[in-house]
């Protein structure tokens, strides 16, 4: 008597069906199917209504104004600009604007988010009070109100142009905002930052360097003192050989303002504060449920190894810390960037202010310029998500590995 | 703000009203029993809400003479406050029937916006308002100056024309809402602030202290600004622009609210024609016979209007000037009621 060898399930039917209709099979996939279509329907429908009544009223509609001349100007921009350009550079200096204030936000909210969590839980009784103050007080003011407060009442506070608090007279602090001294290019300006460049590589290199010695030998190599030497080394011959890489355009004082010299204006200072500090309240509770998700015992094994207590909370806690701080930490990323829309309040020139305000008033075409806005703040939100969760992805395997 | 505008925007997309406004407005608005009516987030002498919350200003003014003409009765408006970039999507969504709210009549929005305007309220032109102290005496001293604007207005083009073609440098910084703009000006932010001159006056007023500002005599650009209504209802925009020149008419007729009682008994022809004692005219605008005399009833002549709102009858005290009517040296003009 033989046993028959039963038959292995089919499994690319199986799996298939598992993936497209879950736990209900394939009547499951049909309810999808036509979700989808549902929705596609509904998506269309709200399109085709908008054309069809755009044209019953003669609105313009289509997107040929992103080719007209804008006619107005821009207080602050990354690229050249001027009124005689067209809505779509508009539309680009805004999102430039608007992903400044995002990114300059983001690092200072996380800096000092993660300073306040440390000084919480720090045993130095002011310190943990004082940055439990701080969360509180920060987290439970609205935004709008606080990004008024730095530019009407702090900022709006220094004295005007002419009576600028001024630090060795190239650098003047006034309610026109930060003026220093503008660095311009000379022809050795390329073999300099080629010779930066260069030193970083082989810091980097160094580094590696020193670090698989460390791991594979245990032989703990002193490189700070030859990466300083790089870092100043190199640049520093390369100035001597071909000249001064920049020279500095120092600001003066002529009419109603400063001439000459790079600005800082105030409306970016006070938006970056409001949303670096607002933000940091809620990073840095964040962290501090990161770090008390943390055993005990990991930082008690770590204290026993001999490590300081800053090399505990740098080797071995956060790594662990940061797979808890990681998803809601993004969240708040996102919440920054969006925030930043809230700019128009004191007249930064973001997206929201120069393209779905100003483009959107003067083309009145609300329904391109809502949508095309719309769009941008999702892709900044999905791309966002896309290196944080990629970040994640590859700190977890770090720590399995 | 942005919130507001994607509402309407999302009406918009939806079409929610957008049947109903493309003809019948007025029927629309008497189903209603209320006239909607956009204006201005307060600006003195135009549409400004006063201690009780009433809306007063020469452009709740020409509402409220529509809603009389309807329904003989001036309170029956509802006023809508817009900021400037939100009114036109207000206007084209169908939540208001009329923008009576100082803007600026222009070829590009009298064409791609879907909405057209009826006549000119009032006949204005942009300026800057200066602090006494900069002693700055014309505007063509101002190059470097920094510039507080409101975003969303013919203003902000207006300055960049002036500046580029004075050969003058500025920073422009440009707020959403007016009373930002003003706060901004009066924090020091700016040396300059600009809008319609007619703004200027009203905004001076409520600087903490008025007589240390001056506005400068250049004034930079036309700005005719009037009530619109949406593009493709013609007996809609026929009534509202009547309505307009019935108020500049009853004027040189020398109508006003005290006696149009006993101007109703003249026997003049063409006082006769107006209050429809002779012929029907009201009702070929779909009103009734007795429209103009509502209408000034309701709010007075033109020069009435103009004197208790914006001219010598109020704060602002500004002249009449272009405002005047044609056969006393002014522009303001209505074809004839006949």
């Amino acid at each position: 008597m033989s046993i028959e060898a039963r038959p292995p399930p089919p499994q690319f039917a199986a799996r298939l069906q598992r993936a497209l209709g879950g736990r209900a099979g394939w009547s499951g996939f049909v309810v999808q199917i036509l979700f989808v279509a549902a929705l596609v329907w509904i998506f269309y429908e709200i399109v085709a209504n908008a054309r069809t009544n755009l044209e019953n009223q003669h609105i313009t509609a289509g997107f040929g104004f992103l080719k007209n001349t804008a006619g107005f100007d821009v207080s602050q921009s990354l690229v050249p600009y001027s009124g005689s350009d067209t809505y779509t550079r508009v539309f680009l200096v805004g999102l430039l604007n608007t992903l400044l204030v995002s990114l300059i936000g983001i690092f200072f909210a996380t800096l000092i988010g993660f300073l306040v969590a440390l000084g919480r839980l720090s045993p130095n009784w002011l310190l943990s009070r004082i940055s439990g103050g701080y969360v509180e007080l920060v987290r439970n003011l609205p935004l709008l109100f606080q990004i008024l407060f730095w530019y009407l009442a702090v900022l709006a506070a220094l004295p005007g142009p002419r009576q600028s608090i001024s630090l060795f007279s190239s650098f003047f602090l006034s309610n026109r905002g930060l003026i220093i001294p503008k660095p311009i290019g000379n022809p050795a300006f390329e073999p300099f930052v080629m010779a930066v460049a260069v030193a970083i590589a082989a810091a980097f290199l160094l580094w590696r360097y020193a670090r698989r010695q460390l791991f594979q030998s245990g032989k703990l190599i002193t490189i700070w003192p030859y990466v300083l030497g790089l870092l100043v080394g190199l640049p520093l011959v390369t100035a001597l050989v071909f000249g001064a890489p920049v020279r500095f355009e120092f600001p003066e004082l002529k009419g109603f303002n400063f001439a000459g010299g790079s600005r800082v204006i105030p409306e970016f200072v006070a938006l970056t504060l409001a949303l670096s500090t607002y933000t940091a309240a809620f990073i840095a509770e964040i962290v501090r449920a990161g770090i008390l998700s943390v055993h005990k015992g990991q930082m008690e094994a770590g204290a026993s190894l001999g490590l300081a207590r800053g090399s505990v909370l740098r080797l071995i806690v956060i790594p662990q810390a940061l797979r808890v701080i990681l998803p809601p930490l993004t969240n708040q990323y996102l919440n920054l960037t969006k925030n930043s829309s809230l700019a128009v309040a004191i007249g930064y020139p973001d997206l929201v202010s120069v393209f779905a305000g100003t483009t959107l008033s003067q083309t009145g075409q609300a329904i391109e310029i809502i949508g095309i806005t719309m769009g941008v703040y999702l892709l900044i939100s999905l791309v966002t998500s896309a290196v944080m969760s990629f970040y994640g992805w590859r700190l977890g395997r770090s720590l399995e590995g | 703000m942005k919130r507001v505008s994607l509402v309407f925007t999302l009406a918009l997309a939806a079409g929610l009203s957008t049947n109903a406004a493309t003809a019948q407005t007025l029927k629309t608005v008497k189903d209603r029993g209320l006239l909607s009516c956009g204006v201005s987030q307060g600006l003195p002498g135009f549409s400004s809400p006063d201690d009780k919350g009433n809306w007063t200003g020469i452009d709740v003014d020409v509402c409220r003479a529509v809603a009389t003409a309807i329904f003989d009765d001036p309170t029956k408006v509802k006023f809508v406050p817009l900021s400037a970039k939100d009114r036109f999507t207000a206007l084209q969504s169908g939540e208001i029937d009329v923008l009576s709210r100082n803007t600026t009549w222009t070829l590009s929005r009298d064409t791609s916006l879907g909405a057209n305007f009826t006549g000119v309220t009032y006949y204005d032109g942009q300026g800057f308002l200066v602090k006494k102290s900069l002693k700055v005496n014309s505007a063509l001293e101002l190059n470097s100056a920094s510039v507080c604007v409101q975003t969303g207005t013919t203003t902000e083009q207006n300055l960049a024309d002036y500046f580029k073609g004075n050969n003058m440098k500025y920073e422009v910084i440009a707020f959403g809402t007016a009373d930002e703009t003003v706060k901004a000006y009066e924090s020091g932010r700016c040396d300059v602030f600009t809008s319609d001159v007619s703004q200027l006056y009203a905004e001076r007023l409520k600087l903490s202290n008025p007589a240390d500002h001056a506005v400068l005599p250049e004034v930079i650009s036309k700005e005719p600004l009037g009530p619109m209504v949406r593009h493709g209802d013609d007996q809609w925009f026929d009534l509202v622009k009547w309505t307009l020149f019935a108020m500049v008419d009853a004027e040189e007729l020398g109508v006003t609210q005290k006696n149009v009682g006993e101007m109703a008994k003249s026997d003049k022809p063409e006082l006769k024609r107006a209050f429809g004692t002779d012929g029907n005219l009201g009702e070929q605008l779909g009103l009734t016979k007795d429209w103009f005399s509502r209408i000034v009833k309701a709010v007075g002549n033109y020069g009435e209007s103009f004197d208790r709102n914006v001219g010598s009858g109020s704060k602002l005290g500004i002249a009449r000037g272009l405002n005047q009517l044609w056969s006393k040296g002014g522009i303001q003009y209505a074809p004839p009621i006949r």
